[in-house]
Order: C-alpha cells, then sequence, then structure tokens
C-alpha cells in the first residue's frame, strides 16, 4: 500500500468539514466546556482521608485478644516473607498456647504488603489492616515491634469477617 | 501639565489592572484547567487559593538568577524586558471606554488617542518577536536557539495574516483609529444586530483571532517553548524573576490579545441598545468600562479553553496552515469586503 511507504501518515477519509478544522475544534470545546462542571474526582488528603475497603492490604498487624495474642510464635510468617521483614523470637507462656512470640519485630521499610504472612498463618493471628500512612523520618522508627504491632480484635473485626467469606 | 496628569493617571490606572490581571488570570488558568480535567487545582494559599499568585511572585523573586556563563550576559538580561514591555505598552492605544464627564471635563478612557493606532498596534506585536528571538540566542543554547528561531519564522508567517486581515476592518472603518473604528461599532444591521466587525465579516474575525493566537504563543501554536521536544524552548535557560518576566510576558500579551480582538471585532466599549434605557452619561460610560471588561474576559476565558482543548500543531502543519490557508483566506477576505463596499 501506498499509504505504508510515505513518511507521513495522511488519514484520506476525512470529510470536507472535518478538513476544515473548525467544526471540530468548536466540538473539542464543547466536550471540555462540559467537563468544566462534571464533579471533581480530588480526595483532600490531609482533610479528608480514604477509608480502604476491606480487601485493602495495609500495614500487617498481630490480632490481641483478650489482652494477649493470637500468635504462637510458629515462625511461618517469617519464613515465607519473600522481604525477609518478620523477625520472631519463641518463648514459653503457662497458657493453653503455650508458646508466644518473646519478639516480634516487622521492617516496615522491607515490607511489601504481599500478604503472604495473613496468607500462611495457621492461627489468624498476623492480618493486614487498613492502615497506609506509613511514613518515617528515621529507619529506626520503621522497626515495628510488638508496642506497635498489637492491636485489639475488634479494630480489625472488619478484615477478619473478609478473610472469613473470601479466603 | 494637566495632559500630563491626566496621562500618568490612566498609565498607573491601566498598569495596575493589568498586572493584577495577570498575576489572577494565571490562577483562572489553573483553576480553569482543573476544573477541564476533573480537579480541583490550587485551593489552599488563602480563601479558594485567591492568595496563591502572591505566593507565586514572592517565590520568584526568592529563586536564584541563574545566568549561563557561556551566554551573552547584556542581552540576556534585555530579553525578557524587551518582551515585557512590548506586551504592556501595546495597552496605550486600546480604548477601553467612551469618552466619560468627570468634574466638569471630558476624559477620553485611552491613553494615547494616536491616529495610527492600529500601525503602531501592528508594529508592537511583532516587536515582541525580538524579546523571544534574543532570549533564544543569548542563553547560547541549542533548545532556546530553536525556540527563537522557531518563534522569528511563526511571526513572520502569522504577521502577513494578521495584517490582511485586519485591512478588512480598516475598509470599514475607514480609519486607523482605534477609537474610530469602536464607534463605528455602534450602530445596528436590520436593526437588531449590532455592527460589530464578527457579524460584518466572520471570516477575517476567524483569520485574525487564529494568527493572534500565533502571535501571543499560546497553545495550538506555542511551538517556541514546546516543552516535549525544546526542554523549555526560549526560556530554558531562564530562572527567578527573568523567567517571572516572560511569565509575566506571555500573560499580558493575553490581556493585549484579548482587548485588541473586542476592540477590533466584537464592538470595543460598545453596549448594544444602551441608549435605549435612558440612563445618565455617568453611568451609560461606566457600563461601556463594564463592558468592555466583561468581553476581555470572555475572551481570556476563550483563549485558556483552547489551551486545554486543542494539541500541539506540527511545525510543518504550522507553516501549511500559515501559508496556503490563512494567507489565501485573509486576501479573500479583503476581497469579499471590497466587493460589498463597492455594491
Amino acid at each position: 500500500m501506498s499509504e505504508e511507504k510515505s513518511a507521513i501518515i495522511r488519514k484520506k477519509d476525512l470529510s470536507l468539514l472535518e478538513r476544515m478544522y473548525i467544526p471540530e475544534i468548536v466540538k473539542g470545546m464543547k466536550l471540555t466546556i462540559s467537563q468544566m462542571f462534571t464533579p471533581t474526582f480530588t480526595t483532600q488528603y490531609p482533610d479528608e482521608r480514604f477509608q480502604p475497603p476491606a480487601s485493602f492490604r495495609g500495614r500487617p498487624v498481630l490480632v490481641e485478644e483478650n489482652g494477649v495474642e493470637r500468635c504462637v510464635a510458629c515462625g511461618l510468617c517469617s519464613r515465607v516473607c519473600p522481604a525477609l521483614a518478620i523477625e520472631v523470637q519463641a518463648g514459653e507462656t503457662d497458657l493453653g498456647k503455650e508458646r508466644y512470640p518473646e519478639k516480634f519485630e516487622i521492617n516496615m521499610i522491607r515490607c511489601i504488603f504481599c500478604g503472604f504472612c495473613e496468607e500462611v498463618c495457621p492461627e489468624e493471628a498476623i492480618i493486614m489492616s487498613q492502615e497506609y500512612e506509613l511514613a518515617f523520618t528515621k529507619p529506626q522508627d520503621a522497626l515495628f515491634g510488638k508496642d506497635k504491632l498489637l492491636v485489639p480484635i475488634e479494630k480489625v473485626q472488619t478484615r477478619l469477617d473478609f478473610l472469613r467469606t473470601n479466603r | 501639565m494637566n495632559i500630563i496628569i491626566e496621562a500618568l493617571i490612566k498609565i498607573a490606572f491601566i498598569l495596575l489592572v493589568n498586572l493584577t490581571t495577570v498575576a489572577y488570570l494565571v490562577y483562572a488558568e489553573r483553576r480553569v484547567s482543573a476544573l477541564i480535567q476533573n480537579r480541583v487545582g490550587p485551593n489552599r494559599v488563602g480563601p479558594m487559593g485567591l492568595l496563591q499568585p502572591v505566593a507565586d511572585i514572592v517565590k520568584l523573586f526568592f529563586k536564584e538568577d541563574i545566568v549561563p556563563t557561556a551566554a551573552n550576559k547584556f542581552v540576556h538580561s534585555l530579553a525578557p524586558l524587551i518582551s515585557l514591555i512590548v506586551a504592556l505598552s501595546t495597552f496605550a492605544v486600546i480604548p477601553f471606554g467612551n469618552t466619560i464627564h468627570l468634574f466638569g471635563h471630558d476624559y477620553k478612557l485611552m491613553i494615547a488617542d494616536v491616529n495610527v493606532g492600529l500601525l503602531y498596534l501592528l508594529a508592537l506585536s511583532s516587536l515582541g518577536v525580538y524579546g523571544i528571538t534574543l532570549s533564544g540566542w543569548s542563553s547560547n543554547n541549542k533548545y532556546s536557539l530553536l525556540g527563537g528561531l522557531r518563534s522569528s519564522a511563526q511571526m513572520i508567517s502569522y504577521e502577513l495574516s494578521l495584517g490582511l486581515s485586519i485591512i478588512g476592518v480598516l475598509m470599514i472603518a475607514g480609519s486607523l483609529q482605534l477609537d474610530k473604528i469602536v464607534v463605528h461599532q455602534g450602530n445596528y444591521l436590520f436593526g437588531f444586530l449590532p455592527t460589530w466587525n464578527i457579524f460584518l465579516q466572520p471570516l477575517g474575525c476567524i483569520t485574525f483571532v487564529i494568527a493572534y493566537f500565533a502571535e501571543t504563543n499560546r497553545l495550538p501554536f506555542d511551538l517556541p517553548e514546546a516543552e516535549p521536544e525544546l526542554v523549555g524552548g526560549y526560556h530554558t535557560e531562564y530562572s527567578g524573576m527573568k523567567f517571572g518576566l516572560f511569565f509575566l510576558a506571555e500573560y499580558a500579551n493575553m490581556i493585549t490579545a484579548s482587548a485588541v480582538i473586542v476592540t477590533l471585532y466584537l464592538g470595543g466599549w460598545q453596549l448594544p441598545f444602551i441608549e435605549n434605557f435612558g440612563l445618565s452619561p455617568l453611568a451609560v460610560s461606566l457600563l461601556q468600562v463594564a463592558a468592555f471588561g466583561i468581553k476581555v474576559a470572555l475572551v481570556l476565558l476563550f483563549f485558556i479553553i483552547v489551551r486545554w482543548t486543542i494539541p500541539r500543531f506540527r511545525y510543518d502543519q504550522l507553516m501549511n496552515i500559515g501559508w496556503k490557508v490563512m494567507l489565501p483566506l485573509a486576501i479573500l477576505n479583503i476581497v469579499i469586503t471590497g466587493l460589498i463596499i463597492l455594491l
């Protein structure tokens, strides 16, 4: 085809009105003007915050039930973590579950929010929350120990319900 | 002595209005573009973001002013001044209202009532290209130079159709004086249509508006600063307030362009049918000034919407349209106008 050979590809099937260009400009301006009166998509971030749906994978947290964590320090999450962000040190306890994590630390700089830890956890003890505001000024701040990771079960109930119905 | 004071007051008034409008035109452009793209735009500084222009200007003043070592320093600093001075001084001949009667005197609402107003306007608008071309050359940067060269080539191609489309207006009004051109647009056609030149010669109006878009380097024709290909075009090497001056000049040019379009084609300060309401002469004069302002604002809005609607021309398309379409159309307009006047 001759069209393919030429360096500049010209559309041959433009009508006279289209080639006059001005009606097309008017059409385009109609579109832009009509867009001016449609609502904006902007979320005014610091003033209004995005409430993520239950399927959202925010920062991982440890579920705290009746004042103690559900975690039995099996170390599966630490094993499965592709970014090697989780460190668990197990200890013994007098409770029924017998084992508990003496130290549970997630390096939030390394975490990639894949949710593998949540998937692999046999006790539903580590789950992804809906928190997404994770900015740090120092790398040390990004090491989340048990103090920051433990979250009462009521706060993550939506995610637990989501996991029950969708997994 | 009185004349000097009168002129100074008018100049101060025009400058004040012009510069404030420039500042808020930038704000308006950002808000309108945001609305078109379903965004919000600047709304943090002051109520509704109305103090944004102030913040912008303060920021520009605090920026470091860098002159490249290889640049021609004198021309490099002269160029933005040329741009701005030309943009602002075009306003001198534009009548923004009819004669106003104040404190027992009649005042003409234009700075300089020269009898070659139209020529002055054309001369200055083509002078504006020097600012851009010199800035491109003096920066000693290939992108700047390309931008400057494009600008001059564009000006040459579009100046012709600009001048030729004005001739139609000239033939109808029979005067180069902008005041008389406006007065001439105050009659009525068939008793209801004001004899604005846009109705008398729509073809000339279209070519003139398109050519003036090219003249102001606004978007369908902003090749001199085409960011995707030329970094920043002629102002690549400018920073701080020198860049600010170019910015100011672009928007001041826009205001001047709108004022010229309004004066030549949209009836200037004419407000149709105002004489039927029996208002006092002072009220009529003030309403006419307001009408001029509103018309200019609407044309400015048109400028902004066009910028966010139409993509940039390619360079060969620009030249094609300039020489093969605009020039014949402008000449055709002259022929048609001449025929109608003859008949």
